[in-house]
């Protein structure tokens, strides 16, 4: 019967006055919602034979456009480090925010290359996807050369929504995000040109399980609600930091829960253990450019929003949630090693390679320090160049020319001696995964590492470390397989790479060589100032403002 | 923050290190870029593969002495710079810098190295203008020079022993480059082998002053050597040592040097006579620091090189192979500089000296050599040559520079250099040094002796050439750079040494020494120099009447049991067969059969246990997305449950 004792709740949700926008701030999210609305016009506008082209064209400029426009707000960005938020402080624009949309932005133009990549009118997409598989109307629009160009504006929906989630400042924004990133690939994952059962498939269970993870998410968004009285990740900090003052009395547990919710949600999307199991069956089943899309800038994305989330809104509740993460990095890190192992298909294979490495980041995540969240940024855009290389591999790697994918690792034996340059490629980017020193990967976990280890996650690294003895088994192993042992006898077809799957594979070398060997220039621009979010600074009472500080949003 | 790497700030001035300083890492870039594109370009680079690296060593080269420019026209007490090239790695309280340092002795070897290797570089050309694998050649010929000026350039001890197993790998892939020689394939094994038990040493050393001094850049390493202790720079020393005689074919270590001569002649001449081998000679040098903090290692470096310089020397009479009666020389001048690095900062200078002038001598009489075996179809046994110096006359006329340099001839390089290394060992004083100080002596005449009998069987004589030998002049391309490192053999010591020249330029570097007044009659007349005059001629005089005067049977006299003992190499390798060879090749059997027994078993053990947790854990991926869906839920409801931990 006692009206509620605190304000917030209160807080007036429409305004008479309209917000005030800063459109400069959010240029390259609406130039890439732009060319995506465009994009379905084209659809319904320009003639048939000349769709792709335009199509294409429309997306690449959006993109690097967007690009542009992301590393112009750098400038825009005030001194000091601090942030600016935008749109009655739904979307934050501060350096992660920047370099998340950067990165995304970059993995996205590599991934649209592959997705643009024709061999003999043949893209990876279906000719048609509503025919029935096998039908004799699918015969009828493959001989037709019939293509769904319609990819390309979803590609471009499904990349807003990943640069929302790490921007967003709030929970329904983010929310918002994750459907606008998650539906758009639920569509495009079920549209392989072959196998394409297989494909559909991996798409509805990818839908089925993110929808599942999606009510984890928005129900834990509930609870939060009830215990800060907002959805406002820097009001939700505050009240968390006043230890629940000015919160419904007794709202402990909701927050606990609502943490605990959301980060189901989250640790979805990344693809952590025990919330892991789509990520195989759909890495396969996808059109592999769509795979690439997803293994980089999806999970850029995802770990974006979860390192806001934990750090800024649940910042003052590191003691509470740090041993979930613990168990959850531990898991990741041991079990998808373990079952990596006995892999026979390279996409499954490196759908559980992601998944590991999604556990080393997680180890950046524990540290919760400006140390962890440098290291985690370093390593997703290390990791995201070595792996959409790495899917550029494998849609070369055909059964027979025209044929499918050939996915079976046992048939690659002895690729280094038919094609050494391809071969030699994939081994690097392997390398890397497996982080041996002067790849990208070594760096990559060294900064993770040594930001667990100086947060006193020491024995979280020794798991780690472990564990990656084990994925480096099965990376070396395919090394061996190429290099060291007898052409199978159904030698795969190898084609020859196209401009921009060539191009693609290229970048992912340079890249993944240049971040190994001169890795100095980026790791520099990603840690802030020394003694900022330090451990030693977390363990003063009230103290914990720094880790929502790394994002400054406030 | 820590930095294990970094010298200290001081040093590191990039806004007043100058252009050229600022830019020393083109110096490694240069030839580190030629061997990338040549042996990775493959086929398209065979036509002009060669040039390019000719070009990259020049390269090289022009840099170098644009920094020596630069260091003369600094301040002698600014002469010691440390430039920062990047940032390796920043990770919390880590990071890894990469600095070159750039002083008066890594300038010198820097020159020495890019000079002769460029000379090399050209003769080569001709050399190797048949060779199906030139490219190959000359891809490790530009790989060598790179990793050899990591070794010299670094300011640290991690950086050189990067470029230290560079080197190693090249002189290893260089060793055996005719790798279908059988002989070729097994000496680059040993060298390699060798090599490696000189390398633990080194590395040993390594961890062990990260461990003393907490870091393992020169600057605050050496600045602390003194309070170690002399129980822990003695060890360090040691073992410092040991890396040295792996490298520099010193005693014990010393058996792959002369297997090494199955390599290419130039090869041959750059790296395992005028640059490589001495590398040990310039790691004592450059610990000096830690050396002069434990008197015991140093006087272990002055025996193993005084024991070096005799054997080498006898090992070198005996060899009727003249590139392996040449590879015993070369042991025993590295022997003359190892004993005088030993002696501590009056040697060093000395050490260095000779070390420069050794690399134009010995490389113009390796050279020499090459072209020799070029014009009698690669014969090597001195025996079927004779009388060639009127066939050969620019190869006589090098080689005979080359050779009186060698001997000691007065005012030739050698004796400049050499009488310096002589005089510092009497001047360390007592009973070692006059042992030091004789041996030094007996090693010159014992020089004089092997090298005329070099002479005599290979330019004078009657001619015993093989019935289808047409000895000739060998092309411009290998006759210049011989003329041009004759010309050094013939001036450079006296550019040097006269009036302490290079004492006082390497003193930024390695610390003051002792110079009384430079005076070139007291140098004359000194009874050092008299004796080593008189032991010069004894040995030549010697010489001239085994094989100049008496016929030189075609093949080998059975020879006194002193002659049989140096032709194998004193044993050398009996010893390594006895004592390491068979112990560790039933080492090796014993370690087999625990490593399948029991190591095995435990890896396949831990193995078959991964493999059979994760066929189980497939298991668990069924395929059906509502399995997947109830793992997520237990899956949350762990996570609900972690965090409500909180709230008991």
């Amino acid at each position: 019967m006692n009206p509620l004792p605190h304000t917030a709740l209160a807080a007036p949700v429409i305004t008479t006055q309209p917000p005030q926008i800063d459109y400069a701030l959010l240029a390259p999210l609406l130039v890439v919602f732009a060319a995506g609305v465009i994009g379905v016009l084209v659809e319904a506008f320009v003639p048939r034979p000349r769709r792709r082209a335009v199509q294409f064209t429309l997306a690449a400029l959006a993109l690097v456009a967007a690009f542009v426009l992301t590393v112009v707000r750098v400038a825009l960005l005030p001194a000091g480090g601090a942030g600016l938020t935008v749109a009655s402080a739904s979307i934050a624009v501060d350096r992660p925010t920047l370099f998340f949309q950067g990165t995304i932005l970059v993995m996205a133009i590599a991934s649209l290359l592959l997705i643009a990549e024709h061999r003999h009118g043949e893209s990876a997409f279906a000719a048609q996807a509503a025919t029935v598989p096998g039908s004799e109307e699918e015969r009828a629009h493959v001989l037709a050369g019939s293509q769904h160009t319609e990819v390309y504006p979803l590609v471009l929906f499904a990349v807003l929504g990943m640069l929302m989630f790490p921007a967003s400042n709030d929970f329904l924004t983010m929310f918002i995000a994750l459907e606008v990133m998650s539906l758009p690939l639920y569509l495009l994952c079920g549209l392989a040109r072959r196998r394409r059962l297989f494909s559909q498939e991996a798409a509805v269970k990818y839908f089925l399980l993110g929808a599942f993870s999606s009510a984890f998410f928005l129900f834990g968004i509930a609870m939060v609600y009830g215990y800060a009285g907002s959805v406002n990740f820097a009001v939700i900090h505050d009240t968390v930091a006043a230890g629940g003052a000015g919160a419904l009395p007794g709202g402990g547990p909701l927050l606990l829960l609502g943490i605990a919710l959301v980060g189901v949600g989250l640790l979805f999307k990344v693809g952590a253990v025990p919330f892991h199991s789509w990520k195989p069956d759909v890495y396969q089943g996808a059109p592999t450019p769509i795979t690439a899309l997803m293994a980089s800038g999806t999970l850029v994305a995802a770990f974006g929003a979860l390192l806001r989330v934990f750090y800024v809104a649940f910042g003052g509740s590191v003691a509470e949630w740090r041993p979930m993460m613990w168990v959850v990095a531990v898991l990741t890190m041991v079990l998808a090693a373990v079952v990596a192992v006995t892999q026979r298909d390279i996409k499954r294979l490196l759908a559980y390679s992601s998944v590991v490495h999604a556990g080393f980041v997680l180890t950046a995540v524990v540290a919760a320090s400006a140390e962890g969240l440098a290291g985690a940024m370093f390593y997703l855009a290390a990791y995201g160049f070595t792996t959409v290389g790495a899917f550029a591999v494998v849609t070369l790697v055909r059964v027979h020319e025209g044929g499918a994918e050939s996915g079976d690792i046992a048939s690659w034996a002895g690729l280094g001696r038919t094609s050494p340059v391809l071969a030699g490629s994939l081994a690097l980017f392997l390398l890397a995964f497996a982080g041996i020193p002067l790849t990208s990967g070594f760096i990559g976990k060294f900064a993770v590492f040594e930001a667990a280890v100086s947060a006193g996650a020491t024995p979280l690294v020794v798991v780690g470390v472990l564990s990656s003895a084990v994925t480096a088994f099965f990376y070396v192993r395919i090394i061996v397989l190429m290099f060291f042992a007898e052409p199978a006898e159904a030698r795969p077809r190898v084609l020859r790479p196209g401009r921009l799957t060539g191009a693609v594979i290229g970048v992912g070398v340079v890249a993944t060589l240049v971040l190994g060997v001169f890795p100095g220039p980026v790791l520099d621009r990603l840690s802030p100032a020394p003694g900022a979010g330090t451990a030693e600074a977390q363990s003063v009472p009230g103290g914990f403002a720094t880790t929502a500080d790394l994002f400054a949003n406030r | 923050m820590l930095s294990y790497l970094a010298a200290e700030p001081h040093a590191v001035t990039a806004a007043a290190d100058g252009v050229v300083h600022s830019t020393a890492w083109l110096m490694i870039a240069y030839p580190l870029a030629g061997a990338a594109v040549l042996l990775l370009g493959g086929r398209r680079t065979n036509a002009w593969g060669h040039w390019l690296a000719v070009a990259m060593s020049l390269a090289a080269f022009v840099w170098a002495a644009l920094s020596l420019v630069q260091l003369l026209g600094l301040d002698p007490a600014e002469r010691s710079r440390s430039v920062h090239v990047y940032e390796w790695l920043t990770a919390g309280s880590l990071t890894i810098d990469i600095n070159l340092l750039i002083d008066p002795l890594s300038i010198t070897f820097a020159l020495l190295i890019t000079g002769v290797g460029s000379l090399i570089h050209i003769y080569s050309v001709g050399y190797m203008a048949e060779d199906p694998g030139r490219r190959r050649f000359f891809g490790y010929l530009n790989l060598f020079v790179a990793a050899m000026l990591v070794l010299v350039l670094a300011d640290n001890f991690v950086l050189l022993f990067l470029g230290w197993e560079g080197v190693g790998l090249a002189s290893y892939l260089l060793i055996g480059f005719w790798q279908h020689k059988p002989s070729a394939a097994v000496a680059a094994k040993k060298a390699f082998l060798i090599n490696r038990v000189g390398d633990m040493g080194l590395l040993i050393a390594i961890m062990l002053m990260f461990g003393t001094f907490g870091t393992l850049a020169y600057a605050p390493v050496f600045a602390s050597a003194d309070a170690a202790g002399s129980a822990v720079t003695t060890v360090i020393g040691l073992l410092l040592l040991l890396g040295a005689c792996g490298k520099s074919a010193q005693l014990p270590l010393q058996a792959w040097l002369l297997d090494a001569m199955e390599g290419p002649t130039p090869v041959s001449a750059l790296i395992h006579a005028a640059t490589m081998v001495t590398a040990g000679v310039y790691l004592i040098v450059r610990s000096g620091p830690i050396f002069e903090a434990a008197p015991t290692a140093q006087l272990v470096v002055t025996i193993v090189g005084a024991a070096t310089l005799l054997a080498g020397a006898v090992i070198g009479c005996a060899k009727d192979d003249i590139k392996k009666a040449l590879a015993g020389s070369t042991m025993s001048q590295i022997g003359y500089m190892t004993l005088a690095a030993g002696l501590g900062p009056i040697g060093y200078a000395a050490a260095i000296a000779h070390l420069v002038t050794h690399g134009f001598f010995k490389a113009g009489l390796f050279l020499g050599a090459g072209s020799v075996m070029h014009g009698m179809n690669d014969e090597v046994d001195m025996r079927r040559y004779g009388g060639l110096r009127t066939a050969m006359p620019v190869t006589f006329a090098t080689f005979g520079i080359g050779y009186l340099a060698i001997i000691g001839f007065p005012f030739l390089s050698g004796w400049w250099t050499k009488e310096g290394i002589i005089e510092a060992a009497f001047a360390s004083g007592g009973v070692t040094g006059q042992v030091l100080g004789w041996a030094a002596l007996l090693g010159a005449g014992l020089t004089a002796f092997y090298m005329s009998r070099v002479m005599f069987m290979t330019f004078f004589g009657e001619r015993r050439w093989a019935a289808d030998a047409h000895p000739h002049e060998s092309p411009r391309s290998m006759t210049l750079p011989m003329v041009v490192l004759a010309v050094g053999s013939v001036a450079l010591g006296a550019v040097l040494v006269y009036g302490y020249r290079f004492a006082l330029f390497l003193e930024p570097a390695v610390g003051a020494a002792e110079h009384h007044e430079f005076s070139l009659a007291t140098l004359l007349t000194s009874w050092t120099s008299l004796t080593a005059l008189a032991f010069m001629v004894a040995g030549v005089a010697f010489a001239w009447v085994r094989y100049a005067r008496a016929p030189v049977p075609r093949t080998a006299p059975r020879g006194s049991f002193v002659t049989v003992a140096a032709r194998n190499e004193l044993y050398g390798n009996t010893l390594n067969e006895e004592l390491f060879m068979r112990p560790g090749q039933a080492l090796t059997a014993a370690a087999v059969s625990f490593d399948e027994k029991v190591v095995d078993g435990v890896v396949d053990g831990v193995a078959r246990g991964v493999r059979d947790s994760s066929e189980g854990l497939r298991r668990m991926q069924t395929g059906f997305a509502r399995s997947y869906a109830l793992s997520m839920l237990f899956g949350a409801a762990v996570v609900v449950a972690l965090l409500g931990v909180n709230l008991v």
